[in-house]
């Protein structure tokens, strides 16, 4: 199971908390999933706050607060310290936004505020693009998780770059990788895992199926088959055919 | 007085931040800034409320 800041978690499979039609269909699928974190949030209180709270404290999972939708590093920087009291934890998925139709990350304005929360005693999981460069000046500024993006929040497009990922798992052996958005289908959750990334992070693809529980449970599946798959240290790929009989000693029928 | 609390404008006397959260009736797990800066729990009774402040009250959401 993977190994983030010295803590075991249960599960490959980290889910988020939002977009479920219900509470209890979110609590339904969280049951079925397995998952050993819950990604969070905090908005401006508006009566729902502290009974949302009280459902995830039920849930049983490690909890992992985001910076979502903050585009600058003070407003990630505050929204982190206003997580890690209101949590009670030092994990943050922080997320520093640039463009609003891709959400792809500030990467600039990421590194700059894992430095200042990772000096801060924050332990920081950055959603970050797969770009290596990158990833090496947030692993500097003292994060030991990576988040790599497979496709823009909420796409379901999968991996839009196997190369780029794969290039990142093999520069960064020892470092826990998790793609994180853009999983839309087990596959792609199977795919990471395959490439021996360490979990997988996925909200909408579970949250808007039309069962979430069903879907949940097949997330858990595929990233049980993904990691096995890893573990027996697949065949390589071949651009001709070989044959898989042997060929020696059949018979001359012709 | 009048100060902005989550984004609307409010008339309060208030003099500190925790009488503010007392007021309006917040419930126990929130999370506050003044201005743009973290208020600790712990310093939210020694937080002055002044015209013109701008409050965020923060509470756990969905997110993903």
């Amino acid at each position: 199971m993977p190994v983030f800041y010295g803590t075991e978690v249960a599960s490959p499979l980290m889910l988020g908390t939002a977009q479920y039609p219900s509470p209890a269909v979110l609590a339904e699928a969280f049951r079925a999933s397995g998952a050993g974190i819950a990604t969070v949030s905090l908005r401006r209180e508006q009566g729902g706050g502290q009974d949302f709270w009280s459902l995830i404290q039920g849930l049983g999972t490690r909890i992992l607060p985001n910076t979502a939708g903050c585009h600058t590093v003070k407003e990630a920087v505050t929204t982190a310290h206003m997580a890690r009291e209101l949590f009670g934890t030092a994990w943050v998925k922080l997320e520093v936004i640039d463009h609003t139709d891709t959400l792809q990350p500030d990467v600039v304005g990421l590194i700059e505020a894992a430095r200042i929360l990772s000096q801060d005693g924050f332990q920081v999981f950055p959603y970050c693009t797969e770009d290596l460069g990158i990833c090496s000046r947030l692993l500097d500024a003292g994060c030991e998780v990576l988040m790599p993006w497979g496709a823009p929040i909420g796409s379901g497009m999968g991996l839009n770059n196997r190369y780029g990922l794969r290039s990142l798992r093999a520069h960064f052996p020892d470092v826990p990788l998790v793609v994180d958005a853009g999983i839309g289908l087990p596959s792609h959750a199977t795919q990471a895992m395959e490439m021996g990334y360490d979990a997988v992070l996925l909200n909408t693809a579970v949250a808007r199926a039309g069962d979430p529980a069903g879907m949940a449970r097949a997330m858990a599946l595929a990233v049980q088959a993904g990691r096995a798959a890893f573990l027996a240290d697949p065949m390589a790929p071949r651009d001709m055919a070989a044959p898989s009989t042997p060929v020696l000693g059949k018979a001359f029928l012709t | 007085m009048t100060i902005t609390l989550n984004g609307a404008a409010l008339q309060t006397g208030a003099a500190t931040l925790a009488d503010l959260l007392y007021e309006a009736g917040f419930g126990p797990k929130v999370a506050t800034a003044r201005n743009g800066a973290f208020v600790p729990a712990g310093l939210r009774a020694s937080t002055p409320i002044a015209e013109g402040d701008r409050i965020e009250v923060l509470a756990p959401m969905q997110g993903g």
